[in-house]
């Protein structure tokens, strides 16, 4: 299990790296898939089966197929070889640290209950203290029938809203790329069920 | 459970969308991408703490974000499309008309 987390963890950082460095953008696109699909693995450690199922579909079966799409869709230069990549450093750098600081005042002792403790003993009989939740083993619900249980019931406002969300964007998306230009084909139900085919199939000889 | 473990590689999957949108100026694909690692973070962040707190309403929002996201990016690259289309280019610095 740390192995697996060690494995899931380390290469979701590095493809995530490679998606921010990589020169090419499909490169970085298929970079990112593959970050998708470690953050998966790591939510199946968690035991988040169903997330772990619906970041595959969600995020690489819709978003990162939108992505591949685009960046072959257009027509994008790669590698304009920038030597200036490290310009905005500093700011970055600033930024990060300013991050990390933040993080690490909220992610204190009150989180890490390990070190309330003090001492390497406590910590060991901390340890020790582990035990099995036996009526977990009798009667377990699975993650898709809990989140089920409260995402139709008490919560389904926000379900609604998710849709509505969904269909918002759907129709900006389509509202947005649909181009009423004259090269477009469109079908012309009448004339084409007028057509006779008596007239338009000739044999020329 | 490793919370400390899982809570500092979603910090770093954050920290990397962040320089992937400053230290990368040029492709606005990619900063697109990197909002959407950041994203990725903040989910495996909520679902992280959902599992240790056992608490579901973390996973409901999880699926919330994941909403949020798919429409965001949908929409993005849907004015990425109609900006390539008017402009021909995509490139970052250019887009500096409403710079006043």
């Amino acid at each position: 299990m740390t192995f697996l987390f060690y494995l899931f963890s380390s290469l979701t950082l590095l493809s995530g790296i490679m998606v921010i460095q990589a020169r090419n953008p499909v490169h970085s696109v298929l970079f990112l898939i593959l970050v998708f699909f470690n953050a998966a693995g790591l939510l199946v450690l968690l035991g988040l089966d169903f997330f772990a199922m619906i970041f595959l579909v969600v995020y690489v079966g819709a978003i990162a197929v939108l992505f591949l799409f685009v960046v072959m869709m257009l027509n994008i230069k790669l590698a304009e070889i920038n030597e200036k990549r490290l310009r905005y450093l500093p700011i970055g750098g600033l930024l990060g640290v300013l991050f990390l600081f933040e993080v690490l005042l909220i992610v204190d002792n009150d989180l890490i209950p390990l070190l309330i403790y003090g001492n390497i003993q406590a910590l060991t009989e901390y340890r020790e203290l582990q035990f099995i939740d036996w009526s977990n083993t009798i009667h377990t619900v699975t993650n898709i029938k809990a989140v089920g249980n409260i995402i139709y019931t008490y919560y389904f406002y926000f379900f609604l809203m998710a849709s509505l969300i969904l269909l918002v964007a759907m129709i900006g998306a389509i509202v947005l790329t649909m181009q009423k230009g004259i090269r477009i084909k469109r079908q012309q139900v009448f004339l084409q069920n007028t057509r006779d085919f008596a007239k338009t199939i000739r044999k020329i000889s | 459970m490793d919370l400390v473990k899982y809570l500092a590689v979603s910090m770093i999957l954050f920290l990397l969308g962040i320089w992937g949108i400053f230290l990368n100026r040029k492709n606005i694909i990619v900063m697109l991408m990197s909002i959407e690692l950041m994203l990725l973070a903040v989910n495996l962040n909520f679902l992280l703490f959902s599992v240790y707190l056992d608490d579901l309403i973390g996973q409901l929002f999880a699926l919330l974000i994941l909403t949020v996201a798919a429409a965001e990016s949908a929409i993005g690259l849907a004015l990425l499309v109609v900006y390539y289309r008017i402009r021909g280019t995509i490139a970052v610095e250019f887009i500096n008309l409403m710079k006043g």
